[in-house]
């Protein structure tokens, strides 16, 4: 659907470069919910704005379903845009017209006929969820709703790409999570494919299938959003991690488990359908050793479960060895080192 | 010499109406040659839709250049222009002309001023949307400045009064030659007092009428 191939963008500021884009290359697939994480200043706005030209590449391409961006006349260029929605940060409402004339506003670019914009329109926030406020101006709503207009905006030229640059980093937990919903919803019930960017985790990890993580420009890392979480390959990508889910007891506890005496610690990462087996009791009952879990989670990660255990074994040294070499065989088992956290 | 007031009167409710006629005039060509120069300027800012070096720097030159020459010698320099465009350089269409270039400039200035003040995000949204830049000027830009852009052609008009006042001096009729002819030259306090408060009604009325027109589109 969207293809990067050996993208590049740097800015010229007075006598100094800024690279913001460092030869990305990746593909969103068409039904993708994709997300690109990274810190301030890691190029995502860029990278996104680079989608529908509003930024153009210093060096590679960009395809949107084949169609290579930069061959594109600046006529053509806004037949395209009219295809993908963009939805923003600070909403970037018109504060001078109404929720359905912000609605309405790309279909008069279009030159829809009147009647048809005014069932587009009906239908779009009906969908949104805010057909009682047709009739108010952007300043007269909460932030979610305001976000809720520039969804609803975004959807009405019937976009196949929706672009969504910070969308919910404006909001409050909970409003996220109803705008993160909706986008959901856009996915499956309209099958719009979705490229959003933000710097949280949890965004990423509640609504995306795939992800990139960006640092200085570059994508470090990418991948099935599952994958991605429950083996992270750089420290970026752990720190995004360890953010909504801390994996181990902070080193102040681990050190105090130590002082009293207590044993070695092992890590147990269980994914999918091994997180819902017995697998722990199964297999210290065959070796007979007993086993404390002393810190962990079990959650569900894009409807599969993933857990993370910190376990102590208690028995004899063999067993305990035996015990760890058979699960390392089934699961992810790995010794805490309490100088870590 | 006083002034007959029994008969004055009438010349005054004339001068009053050639007073709001050269305000009125300027004004709307101002608004329109202000209004475009305006949003040339802005739009060929760097990084703006119509982003143009040459154009821009042009545009700054020339305003930076004739804004700080005051009004009265203006009129002056632009008298041989004035006689060619107009034909006569006395009466209200001579004073018109060289009101409306000084206030193209100030229009220019004030338009360019509340355009900086919209939020560069909407217009990227727009654009997004894949408004062409004439869709922009006209569908964001205008809208959406719309209030303060009525507030300042209000502040325009009342300085329009006082240049109207100071055209009227030197040949250009209305409320400011009245004052000059009868008020100054032969000393009769009551004409100075009269075109006074009449300017000072005028002034208000135009402030009201902004004010009322801003709200109503402010919707505050
Ligand atoms: N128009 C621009 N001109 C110059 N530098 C820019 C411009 N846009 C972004 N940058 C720079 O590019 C880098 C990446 O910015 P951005 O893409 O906004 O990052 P992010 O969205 O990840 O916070 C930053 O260093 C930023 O200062
Ligand atoms: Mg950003």
């Amino acid at each position: 659907m969207i293809t990067f191939e050996n993208v590049s963008k740097t800015f010229v500021v007075g006598s100094k470069q800024v690279e913001a884009v460092k030869k990305v290359t990746f593909d969103v697939e068409e039904g993708d919910i994709f997300g690109i994480i990274g810190f301030s200043g890691a190029g995502k706005s860029t990278l996104i704005r680079l989608v529908n030209g509003l930024e153009r590449p210093t060096e590679g391409k960009i395809l949107i379903k084949k169609t290579p961006l930069h061959e594109l006349k600046p006529k053509q260029l806004r037949e395209v845009r009219r295809k993908i929605g963009m939805v923003f940060q600070n909403f970037n409402l018109f504060s001078s017209r109404t929720v359905e004339q912000n609605v309405e506003y790309p279909l008069k670019l279009s030159k829809v006929p009147k009647a048809e914009r005014n069932a587009k329109v009906k239908q779009l926030l009906q969908f949104v969820g805010l057909a009682d406020k047709a009739k108010s101006y952007p300043e007269q709503l909460s932030g979610g709703q305001k976000q809720r207009v520039g969804i609803a905006r975004a959807l009405a030229t019937d976009p196949e790409i929706l672009l969504c640059d910070e969308a919910t980093s404006a909001l409050d937990p909970n409003t996220t999570r109803d705008i993160l919903n909706l986008l959901q919803k856009v996915n499956r019930e309209l099958g719009i494919t979705i490229l959003l960017i933000t710097h949280e985790m949890q965004v990423i990890q509640s609504v995306c299938n795939r992800v990139a993580v960006m640092e200085t420009g570059e994508v470090i890392e990418q991948g099935e959003v599952f994958e991605t979480f429950t083996n992270p390959q750089h420290a970026t990508t752990k720190e995004f991690i360890s953010a909504t889910d801390q994996s181990l007891p902070s080193p102040q506890l681990l050190d105090e488990w130590r002082a009293k005496g207590g044993t070695d610690l092992y890590r147990i990462i269980f994914k999918g359908e091994r997180a819902s087996d017995p697998i722990l009791s199964t297999v210290t009952r065959k070796h007979q050793i007993d086993f404390n879990i002393i810190y962990g989670s079990i959650r569900e990660l894009q409807q599969q479960f993933f857990g993370n255990l910190v376990v102590s074994f208690e028995g004899k040294n063999d067993a305990v060895m035996a015990c760890i070499h058979e699960l390392k065989s089934i699961v992810d088992i790995e010794e805490v080192n309490t100088n870590e956290s | 010499m006083k002034v007959n007031w029994e008969t004055f009167w009438i010349r005054i409710v004339e001068a009053t109406g050639e007073t709001i006629t050269m305000v009125l005039g300027t004004l709307v060509f101002s608004s329109i040659i202000g209004m475009a120069l305006g949003i040339l300027l802005f739009t060929t800012r760097e990084g703006n839709i119509l982003e143009n070096r040459f154009i821009s720097a042009l545009l700054n030159f020339f305003i930076n250049i004739i804004r700080p020459i005051p009004f009265i010698i203006l009129l002056f320099v632009l008298s041989p222009v004035t006689r060619e465009v107009i034909g006569t350089t006395i009466g209200t269409a001579a004073a018109i002309f060289p009101m409306t270039i000084a206030a193209s400039f100030v229009v220019a200035r004030v338009v360019e001023n509340n355009l900086i003040s919209i939020d560069p995000g909407v217009i990227e949204a727009a654009e997004a949307m894949g408004a062409s830049p004439r869709q922009i000027i006209f569908t964001v830009l205008i809208p959406e400045a719309l209030g303060p852009l009525i507030l300042g052609l209000t502040f325009v008009t009342v300085g329009l009064i006082d240049f109207s006042a100071v055209a009227g001096t030197v040949g250009g009729g209305g409320l400011g030659h009245v004052a000059m002819t009868h008020g100054y030259q032969r000393f009769d306090s009551s004409v100075m007092f009269v075109t006074v408060v009449i300017l000072i009604i005028l002034v208000q009325l135009a402030q009201w009428i902004g004010n009322f027109l801003s709200k109503k589109v402010m919707r505050r």
